[in-house]
């Protein structure tokens, strides 16, 4: 078929209806390496200005570091740029399966695979290790990868509301004549920044012969004392059945995820997860400086430490400022304004006084929920936050906002 | 307000208003497109309803419109009910 008018204007309609509906979502070019300060083109074709970048999962401020640089070229030069396969035919090289065993000790799993991406391991996992005889119970805020992959799944579908445990216990208790029931939780969730009740999951799975699934992609390498992550931080560490996280955030930041558990599920998915089997391997180059990545982080704790300080620092000034802010201790700290265009206007003038952040409106987050999200690095020093912080005052008090609670807030959105 | 009407309610406000959300769910709160349910956790509302009424809703029924409110919920219910019976 060729793509002709009545085809385009198809598309041209759908395209000028996300637009109307203020869901259009553009592009900023950054000139720069990823880092606490970027040089961004926005609007395309403007000149390059320099602006804190206030809005990365470069958790860690490892997403450019000279010595995971160097391994990256040391990975390239050693073993090529890239597989032209995937694992099961002829991608594997031996750094893969050390970067999984490393992964496994980091975690404290029996097993690991690699997959592309996070999205990917969680597109793949319920599928391959689940049937219509088993039952899948998330919370309601997980990733949309997780749904992605529950919908891919044959096994019974059940939701229970956000960190809500009696619910997740009655739902518990519903599905006790599936063969398999498997709980499913992201570690830190990423609009809210707060933290899933592991030992209250765990304890409850224990009770009722469940599983546990955690996405730890908020979390691998910095929460929890050591950055083991989730489980580590609410005391159940090595009680959890699978974990998926994300060598694109904190861990490097380039790309790459995998799925970490019992080795029977990790098998499972090497036999049967389709986004493995099907997507080649992950690049040499990116495997190498993830094992230097894993080197630098179980070395010492000083870039966690960091980032913790710089987070509650940064909730102190927002606080102080008088914004709105979600509760909770991650560097995911989300300001308040639950109106998605103040939202939007927000940003804007916060990239025109020099820091880079995004609002998010529904139905990236539910309706009336709008925010901008802020996510600390360990990249950011104290001059990055004072700075920053100036620009959100003056921005807070040309909306009138400063001072404002919920309550105001949501009358402000009415009005 | 009939049995099916404050069965659905009760499920809805069980089932998916968070502690501390003061949301009024009234017969013609609109439940989808407001946000409060999702395409998601819609499934365990379908599956109530099919339970509690020994009904089956085809997928081609059990669109984002047809559970958008208590209203339109009970209407579909009934509609299938019907379709049961064979009337």
């Amino acid at each position: 078929m060729s793509f002709s008018n009545v085809v385009r204007q198809g598309y041209q309609s759908e395209i000028e209806g996300i637009k109307a509906a203020g869901l259009f979502k553009e592009e900023r070019y950054i000139h720069s390496p990823q880092s606490a300060e970027i040089e961004v083109e926005f609007p395309v074709g403007s000149a390059i200005r320099k602006c804190i970048n206030i809005c990365s999962n470069n958790y860690l401020g490892l997403s450019s570091h000279p010595e995971v640089i160097a391994a990256a070229h040391a990975g390239l030069e050693g073993r090529g740029y890239g597989m032209s396969s995937v694992r099961f035919i002829c991608g594997t090289q031996d750094m893969h399966r050390e970067l999984e065993k490393r992964l496994s000790d980091f975690l404290g799993t029996e097993d690991t695979l690699l997959f592309p991406s996070c999205m990917d391991a969680n597109a793949g996992f319920f599928e391959a290790c689940l049937n219509e005889q088993d039952v899948m119970i998330a919370d309601r805020l997980v990733h949309a990868s997780i749904v992605d992959g529950m919908r891919l799944c044959k096994a019974m579908q059940d939701t229970y509301k956000h960190s809500d445990m009696v619910h997740l216990e009655e739902k518990l208790q519903e599905h006790q004549d599936k063969r398999f029931r498997i709980v499913i939780t992201d570690g830190v969730f990423s609009m809210d920044g707060d933290t899933a009740k592991l030992a209250e999951i765990v304890a409850l799975a224990e009770k009722y012969n469940a599983m546990v699934f955690v996405d730890d992609s908020h979390a691998t390498g910095f929460i929890g004392k050591t950055g083991r992550g989730t489980h580590e931080h609410c005391g159940v560490f090595g009680k959890i059945d699978v974990i998926t996280t994300t060598l694109g955030k904190a861990l490097g930041g380039a790309s790459g995820g995998c799925v970490s558990g019992h080795r029977e599920l990790v098998e499972m998915c090497r036999q049967r997860a389709r986004p493995y089997l099907f997507s080649n391997a992950v690049a040499p180059v990116i495997v190498a400086g993830a094992l230097k990545v894993l080197d630098l982080i179980s070395t010492t704790t000083e870039r966690r430490d960091k980032l913790e300080w710089n987070a509650r620092y940064w909730r102190g000034l927002l606080k102080e400022a008088g914004f709105d802010l979600k509760e909770g201790d991650t560097p995911i700290v989300p300001v308040m304004l639950y109106d998605a265009k103040l939202a939007q206007d927000f940003a804007r003038d916060l990239f025109n006084e020099g820091v880079y952040a995004v609002g998010f409106f529904f139905p990236v987050v539910p309706k009336g929920q709008a925010r901008i999200r802020t996510q600390l690095s360990a990249a950011h020093e104290k001059h990055h936050l004072d700075f920053a912080i100036e620009a959100f005052r003056k921005v807070g008090q040309k909306h009138g906002i400063l001072g404002l609670g919920k309550k105001d807030l949501l009358a402000r959105c009415a009005a | 307000m009939d049995e099916i009407t404050q069965a659905v309610r009760e499920y809805i406000i069980r089932e998916y208003v968070q502690e501390g959300d003061e949301r009024e769910i009234a017969e013609t709160t609109p439940l989808i497109s407001s946000g409060l349910v999702d395409s998601f956790s819609m499934v365990s509302l379908l599956r109530f309803l099919e339970k509690k009424y020994a009904i089956h809703i085809p997928d081609s029924a059990a669109t984002p419109e047809a559970f958008d409110s208590v209203e339109r919920i009970v209407a579909l219910v009934r509609r299938f009910q019907k379709a049961e019976v064979g009337v």
